[in-house]
């Protein structure tokens, strides 16, 4: 019954949602929000409370065992408790100006530097990915050379080399995508129908 | 003496010349009035009018198909003055009748018959008043259009509602930029309604759909008769026990990102599949496992599917709450801190499957700056270059999907695969006559594969 239930609540409600796409009525449309939009939300609140105290439970354990830079964990659970209490109602709620500064002034510049990084990380990665060690990584190089060159101005070359490029971007490039594109389509239905049909039930264990 | 002579002439031709205009002026109108049409009060108040275009004709109001209903199609006939003729049409106006005015609570109709009570548990409750022989102005359409999509809304208690199963009639003003305006007859009553079957979707997706499955459930036929079915090898799969073999001589532990996607996103799931059977060998190989969640639903369901790998691998003693743990649903902060566990505990392994943004490359990098083995995989054509530059084997689109029956090499997983290698054959096939179809038959093409939904 334990591995039973399961299967029969993804078959319902998979079944449910691959015929709902083709029945445009109200009624369905009905269905598909209080199904499909409205619980999620619900679900997704009382997961978040358990993601709480999993993060909690796990920096408390690493504080604990005083693991390798737990000093950080401190951090962590500093910035979970200052937010939490900046956010309660006598603080104003989520629009507390204690919220709207922590985010403003801690959050906004913290992600924003980590996502600086990535310029950084394009350029190394550009730097391996562009060694021409074989015929196939020197049309790499090539073509990226090409790409990159549509936005340098070059006199009288530009015209060419921006035709070039965006013939490699709209033909070869948009070809290779579309064909992803094509096997993950094919892909997704695959793996839903296998879900639905209880075919592929290794998430659930004893497969 | 003299001054006071001028001054009396012009003062009498002045008022003379006034007298003229005010008599005259209501005539002038009138006279250039003269098309026979009924005149509506719309009309009557665009006094300045002086030439009033040909109205439009053959108005036609119906249903629009394959939808949830509160829409009416409204259709016509060009003014003969629309482009030709005059050429001084500018634009069509459309009017419905009766008129509507609403919504107002049920209860505050007073019992005035003309209010029609609409309610619908998610959709609200509201009393709509109908006015027949009065008219909504509903919008206008530019010069060249023969139609207008009277959509509206489904909630009753709301501004822009449209009933189901009310008749309502049409008619179609066009207009000059002078302001004339031409008024069609008004059209045969129409009613909006929803239907219970989308055609365009069943033509173009549910039988492709039912295509697939057919074949799907063809090759798990076969599959299940003990036919043998070849799958080409996959070398990001084939590293995965090399990968996890590494970590357990190493004594380092193995990383599995599911990413950023929620549990409903298909590649979600299909990482959720790929981490029971990599649990179940790290269990057998009694290697650390660490996996870092984005989402908690996400945790949740990775909790158990750990869990339920580690009994199956005869291990129950080996889980431990910690292994799948919940870090934040903030982007960067938990690229943040998945860099800092690869750094701080010098992952043997790597695994990024699901979801992937911006992040994919900061991940992958930094675990390539850690000597970690990486094995990666996503759907997202964007993030893919990333990954087969900084990892050492990515799985590209449908390989993510496929892992799974590759690494339990069960017989009825491997049959789905088979399908969707065979779908693929069939759209090549498609794809080719559409190429040669297009060159030949463009129109015929277009109208078959055109999806106006």
């Amino acid at each position: 019954m334990k591995r039973q239930l399961p299967l029969l609540l993804i078959f319902a409600f998979g079944a449910f949602m691959v015929v709902q796409y083709f029945i445009p009525h109200e009624a369905s449309e009905f269905f598909y929000e209080f199904v499909a939009l409205d619980w999620p939300p619900i679900v997704g609140v009382f997961a978040l409370s358990l993601g709480t105290i999993s993060l909690v439970r796990v920096s408390i354990g690493k504080i604990q065992r005083r693991e390798p830079n737990w000093g950080y964990t401190i951090v962590t659970l500093a910035g979970l408790v200052s937010i939490l209490i900046a956010g309660l109602p006598w603080f104003g709620g989520k629009q507390s100006t204690m919220v709207e500064w922590e985010f403003n002034n801690v959050m906004l510049p913290v992600t924003a530097s980590m996502f600086a990084i990535l310029a950084f990380f394009i350029a190394s990665a550009a730097y391996r990915a562009f060694r021409a060690r074989s015929a196939l990584a020197t049309l790499l190089l090539v073509s990226a050379v090409i790409v990159m060159m549509r936005f340098f101005p070059l006199g009288p070359l530009t015209e060419t080399t921006g035709a070039i490029a965006d013939w490699i971007l709209n033909v070869p490039n948009l070809a290779a995508k579309r064909a992803i594109l094509i096997g993950v389509g094919l892909g997704i239905v695959s793996t839903a129908l296998k879900i639905i049909l209880g075919v592929e039930r290794s998430y659930l264990g004893r497969d | 003496m003299r001054h006071t002579t001028l001054t009396s002439r012009f003062t009498t031709r002045l008022v003379a010349t006034l007298a003229a205009i005010l008599l005259f002026t209501p005539n002038l109108v009138t006279a250039q009035d003269s098309t026979g049409l009924p005149i509506t009060s719309e009309i009557a108040q665009s006094a300045p009018v002086v030439v009033r275009p040909a109205p439009p004709t053959n108005v036609r109001a119906a249903d629009k198909p394959d939808d949830h209903g509160h829409t009416i199609i409204v259709s016509w006939d060009l003014s003969a003055d629309d482009g030709q003729g005059n050429k001084n049409v500018l634009t069509y106006r459309v009017l419905r009748t009766p008129k509507m005015s609403g919504p107002i609570h049920p209860d505050s109709t007073g019992g005035d018959a003309a209010y029609q009570i609409f309610s619908s548990l998610p959709y609200g409750n509201a009393a709509w008043k109908f006015v027949e022989g009065e008219w909504d102005t509903l919008g206008e359409v530019p010069i060249g259009s023969t139609s207008y999509v009277n959509e509206g809304g489904k909630d009753r208690d709301q501004n822009g509602f449209l009933p189901d199963r009310v008749p309502f009639r049409y008619k179609v003003l066009s207009a000059t930029i002078e302001g004339g305006l031409g008024e069609s007859e008004t059209s045969a009553p129409a009613e909006a309604s929803g239907q219970f079957l989308h055609h365009g979707k069943l033509l173009h997706i549910g039988i492709p759909v039912l295509v697939f499955m057919l074949l799907v459930f063809g090759f798990l036929r076969a599959a299940k008769m003990g036919r043998e079915l070849y799958i080409r090898p996959l070398a990001g799969i084939s590293a995965v026990d090399e990968a996890i073999g590494r970590a357990t001589e190493m004594n380092r532990p193995i990383l599995y990102v599911l990413g950023l996607g929620a549990v409903d996103e298909i590649a979600t799931i299909a990482s959720l599949t790929i981490l029971s059977r990599v649990a179940k060998r790290v269990a057998e190989h009694r290697t650390e496992l660490l996996v870092p969640c984005y989402d908690a639903v996400v945790m949740t369901v990775a909790q158990e599917t750990v869990k339920q790998a580690y009994l199956d691998a005869g291990r129950p003693d080996e889980y431990k709450e910690d292994i799948v743990y919940f870090v934040t649903q903030e982007q960067f902060a938990y690229v943040a801190a998945v860099n800092g566990t690869m750094l701080r505990r010098q992952t043997a392994t790597n695994f990024y499957l699901g979801v992937f943004f911006a992040e994919s490359l900061i991940l992958a990098e930094t675990g390539s700056v850690a000597g970690s083995i990486q094995i990666s995989g996503t759907d997202r054509t964007t993030q893919i270059p990333f990954f087969v530059v900084a990892c050492d084997y990515t799985l590209i689109g449908e390989e993510v999907f496929a892992a799974s029956a590759y690494l339990s090499r069960e017989p009825k997983l491997l049959g789905t695969l088979k399908a969707q290698d065979y779908a693929k054959a069939v759209l090549l096939l498609v794809l080719l006559g559409g190429c040669i179809g297009a060159v030949f038959a463009p129109e015929l093409i277009t109208s078959i594969f055109s999806m106006n939904f």
